[in-house]
């Protein structure tokens, strides 16, 4: 297919040493001795284990359940036993541990009951679900679940899919085995994206050193009638970077601060994970194996069909490792990781495993002073200015490695591997984000210590103002009562003959409190009530009150009870009575501050 | 096993590999050198690559510094060789340990060694020299002298009379002095037809010289050592001021040609202002940092008081490269429209 292809900047021509892996066919690897499979292998949430230890589980069988959206459901690779829910290590530069499934196969290999999806009938939602349910996710590396990437976004028009097949890190021969072999079932999980997605286009973008797959992709896409393209796209790393490949495919260069592709109307999957997604679409098989290619400092290079959860010392004793081999290298040699330990398993964005030894990857003489000889700015696809983040980062002046653009840095290692003075530069780029995240995670949690604490002060003083005013409220309630009380008895010193009159007034003052309580009722309403209760008595009842108020905030109860009449004793019962209804609310408060 | 991190592989490449090839691209121009003057550049050259190695062994020691990695990263090497192909290759010994020695400590290692010096150490001692000492800076042997091995090494080293006696001017110089002697009355393009001292483009042999560093300079280019940025500015600058001079009046101004091919036009053009270093380093920067170098280069050899500005021109321009690096950043991938 004759395309108009476009350039990316920079770009290097590492030896491609893929010879060695891809000359024999694919080799069903044998059942491992046990199955360590991570919940999380996927970005996003890490998925709910649904087994417990003695559970026996079926092969494709959901053992961790998706969680949210963007998260992908886990299964059994094989029929067996669940000996334990625990943290094992992962692979990951890290080194750390993560919750994992272990399974001790029972050797019968036997499936869960399953079959084809009714396509036809399936809406895009629920294609969707069921990729997420089969645990279909991006096989490139990143492991981003594939459902979600699945919906064109609402404001750009869908005018590329592109299916990168690109493979352009070193020793890596898995998708080229894949589309060599099962090219056909590749198209046919290429068209189920292409129904969800709707482009314009749909480009698959093979690197030329590998034209057995081109031509098994091409006859493919003939055979099955379809539209797509299949380009050569010329053998520079790292032209199989999804933003490299759309580059060269279409022109379009999509921003490292976009965060999605379809922004820009290009959707990138990996060509494994088309298959995936057919093998899930058509056979109802969830994502329990993949294509690794086990070379490096082995004698027999090849690649296999492996179970995700296969122990890497298991999978690497197939190709009988060469004695001097001293570790493993999960993906390339170029983006590729040394695992942390032989026992880490083989997870789905584990792509190629290489045996490595210090004479197949000699350790790098030693680092000598930037001469600013610009070579790194020359290889980076990114056009960036390495050796100038270098300063930066080296001098930790991380603000100015920003300024420099640190974060459209993909790690890809164009420039480390031409620096003349073997500067370690994606290692500084690496030190240089972790610590501007490391700083920004510190800023965050002093920002909101500091929202906390002004929350907290804010909180004091209202509450304080609270108490202020209820006490002020209750006084004034005494005053009310007071004033009554005063008014009874001039009512009853004035007309002593009618008793009963005198009695209502009573019965009616005592009511009015429980009728509007203080803490209820508005502060001017209950004075404006008072001042109505009490006329000739005014002066005195007040000050009284305020002597009242004055003692109750200091001891905050009331204590001169000693020398009351009968009437005072009640009010105050009163009083003490609305207090339990107000005090549990404020203990309230104070339980939410503890 | 040490933990390495990617990338796992590494490109066969290293600081001595790239300053071999530098030195290997002078190979063109030294050889014409030698035709031309005899083995005195030669000698030079051993004498400023001595000076320099053990200058630089100094200060690595000083500063407690790994002597053998350092020693072997031969930057110190393409410094000597710059400076004895710049200065006149009859000088006294001393003159060029003098101008290698204030190179390698002053505008090298007291800068803060390899890869910080901010000014081209190699033009900083034709600097100092040519100010501190104009006049043995400033003879130059007569191209039709020949003398042997002995008599150069004998003048070289103090042994035998100056060569006041011996020394024309450079072809920069005789024009230079024509022009003012002949105070309007000559004709630039009967001087260079004429005079014996002038060849088919430039100075007679010299443009063979220049010729040299052309070809080493386009090899550098081919091998990815050098971009073509600044070595393109600065011809471009020089063509430019001397091509409108020359058309505006043909009789006072020399053609673009004998500019580019005369003095250190060529050195300069590909070795001295492709010093990534002191230099820029953006492809624009570059470009700017070529053009300045050259225009100013130009005016200091016509309009100035020497009779070649390629030394003060580029170290004027290294004063100016971090600003303009700073100004010129290139707008990275996917930003291009949004600059």
């Amino acid at each position: 297919m004759l395309m108009n292809l476009f350039k990316f900047h920079g770009g290097v021509k590492p030896p491609t040493n893929k010879t060695q892996s891809n000359a024999l066919p694919i080799s069903i690897a044998p059942l491992p001795s046990r199955l360590v499979v991570p919940l999380h292998q996927s970005i996003g949430g890490t998925p709910k284990p649904v087994v417990t230890a003695g559970d026996k589980v079926l092969k494709g069988q959901l053992i961790g359940e998706a969680d949210g959206w963007i998260s992908a459901a886990v299964h059994a690779p094989t029929s067996g036993t669940v000996s334990e829910v625990a943290m094992h290590i992962r692979p990951h530069p890290s080194g750390l541990d993560s919750l994992c499934v272990v399974i001790e196969p029972d050797g019968k290999d036997e499936w869960l009951a399953h079959g084809p999806a009714d396509y036809p009938a399936m809406s895009p939602a629920d294609i969707c679900a069921y990729l997420q349910q089969h645990g279909v996710v991006g096989l490139g590396g990143a492991g981003f679940p594939t459902h979600g990437k699945l919906t064109p976004a609402p404001s750009v028009a869908m005018e590329d899919l592109i299916i990168n097949a690109a493979e352009c890190e070193p020793f890596i021969t898995c998708d080229d085995l894949l589309m060599r072999e099962r090219a056909e079932e590749i198209i046919r999980g290429t068209a189920i994206f292409r129904d969800m997605l709707k482009p314009k286009r749909v480009l698959i973008g093979v690197e030329d050193n590998k034209p057995e797959a081109i031509a098994a992709m091409q006859a493919a896409v003939n055979a099955l009638n379809e539209p797509f393209s299949v380009v050569a796209v010329p053998a520079l790393y790292p032209a199989g970077g999804a933003k490299q490949l759309i580059r060269v495919l279409t022109g379009k260069e999509v921003p490292g601060s976009m965060r999605s592709t379809a922004d820009m109307g290009v959707q990138v999957f990996n060509v494994g994970t088309a298959y995936a997604a057919w093998r899930a679409i058509a056979h109802g098989e969830p994502l329990i194996s993949r294509v690794v290619t086990v070379t490096g400092n082995v004698k027999e290079a090849r690649n296999y069909e492996v179970l995700i959860g296969t122990p890497m010392d298991e999978l690497l004793a197939l190709g009988h490792p060469k004695a001097d081999t001293d570790g493993i290298l999960m993906g390339g040699p170029m983006m590729g990781f040394l695992v942390p330990n032989p026992q880490v398993p083989v997870v789905k964005a584990t792509n190629c495993l290489i045996a490595h030894s210090s004479e197949l990857f000699p350790p790098a003489p030693p680092e000598m002073p930037c001469i600013r000889c610009g070579s790194c700015a020359r290889a980076c696809p990114h056009e960036l200015q390495p050796f100038e983040m270098y300063w930066f980062a080296r001098a930790k002046n991380f603000g100015k490695t920003q300024e420099y653009n640190i974060f459209d840095c993909i790690e890809c290692g164009c420039c480390s591997y031409v620096c003349p003075s073997h500067i370690p530069l994606v290692q500084y780029f690496r030190f240089a984000k972790s610590e501007i995240w490391a700083r920004e995670r510190e800023k965050n949690a002093a920002d909101s210590a500091k929202e906390r604490f002004e929350f907290k002060q804010l909180r004091d003083e209202r509450e304080k103002a609270e108490k202020a005013e209820k006490l002020a409220k209750a006084a004034a309630a005494q005053a009310a009562k007071k004033a009554a009380e005063a008014a009874a008895a001039a009512a009853a010193a004035a007309a002593a003959e009618n008793t009963e009159s005198a009695e209502n007034i009573d019965s009616s003052t005592a009511s009015t409190p429980e009728v509007a309580p203080p803490a209820l009722a508005p502060q001017g309403d209950f004075l404006r009530g008072a001042v109505d209760a009490e006329k000739e008595a005014k002066k005195f009842a007040i000050q009284a009150a305020m002597e009242r108020a004055k003692a109750q905030r200091e001891a905050a109860q009331v204590k001169n009870t000693d020398n009351l009449n009968a009437q005072q004793a009640r009010d105050i019962a009163d009083i003490e009575a609305r207090r339990e209804v107000i005090q549990p609310s404020t203990q309230t408060v104070d339980g939410n501050k503890t | 096993m040490s933990y390495t991190t990617s990338p796992h592989l590494l490109k066969a490449n290293s600081v001595s590999l790239v300053m071999m090839q530098v030195c290997l691209a002078l190979v063109p121009a030294i050889f014409a050198y030698t035709w031309l003057i005899g083995p005195a550049i030669l000698i030079q050259i051993v004498i400023a690559v001595l000076a320099a190695l053990l200058a630089e062994a100094m200060m690595l020691r000083v500063q407690g510094k790994p002597l053998a990695m350092f020693l072997s990263d031969g930057s110190a090497i393409v410094t000597a060789l710059l400076i004895a192909l710049a200065f006149p290759p009859l000088a006294p010994w001393w003159l060029v340990v003098t101008g290698t020695v204030f190179a390698i400590v002053v505008a090298k290692h007291l800068y803060g060694g390899l890869g910080q010096n901010p000014f081209n150490p190699a033009m900083i001692a034709f600097a100092i020299c040519i100010v501190a000492f104009p006049a043995l800076m400033s003879q130059w042997p007569s191209v039709g002298l020949k003398l042997s091995l002995i008599e150069q090494l004998n003048i070289i080293l103090g042994l035998a009379p100056s060569i006041d006696a011996l020394s024309g001017a450079t072809p920069l110089d005789a024009l230079k002095t024509a022009l003012k002697l002949g105070e309007g009355n000559v004709n630039v393009a009967d001087l260079l037809a004429n005079q014996d001292i002038f060849g088919y483009f430039a100075g007679r042999g010299w443009e063979w010289v220049a010729f040299g560093y052309l070809l080493g300079g386009l090899w550098m280019w081919y091998r990815n050592l050098i971009t073509w940025h600044a070595p393109a500015a600065f011809i471009a600058a020089m063509t430019l001021a001397s091509g409108a001079l020359w058309l505006y009046n043909p009789g006072q101004f020399a053609n673009p040609l004998f500019h580019l091919l005369s003095g250190g036009a060529m050195i300069g053009a590909f070795f001295i202002v492709t010093d990534p270093v002191s230099g820029c380093t953006t492809p624009r920067g570059k470009l700017i940092f070529g053009a300045g170098a050259g225009l100013l280069a130009y005016i200091i050899r016509v309009f100035g008081g020497y009779p070649d500005g390629i030394a003060f021109a580029v170290l004027l321009m290294n004063l100016s490269a971090p600003v303009i690096d700073l100004l010129t950043q290139p707008a990275i991938f996917g930003m291009k429209d949004k600059k």
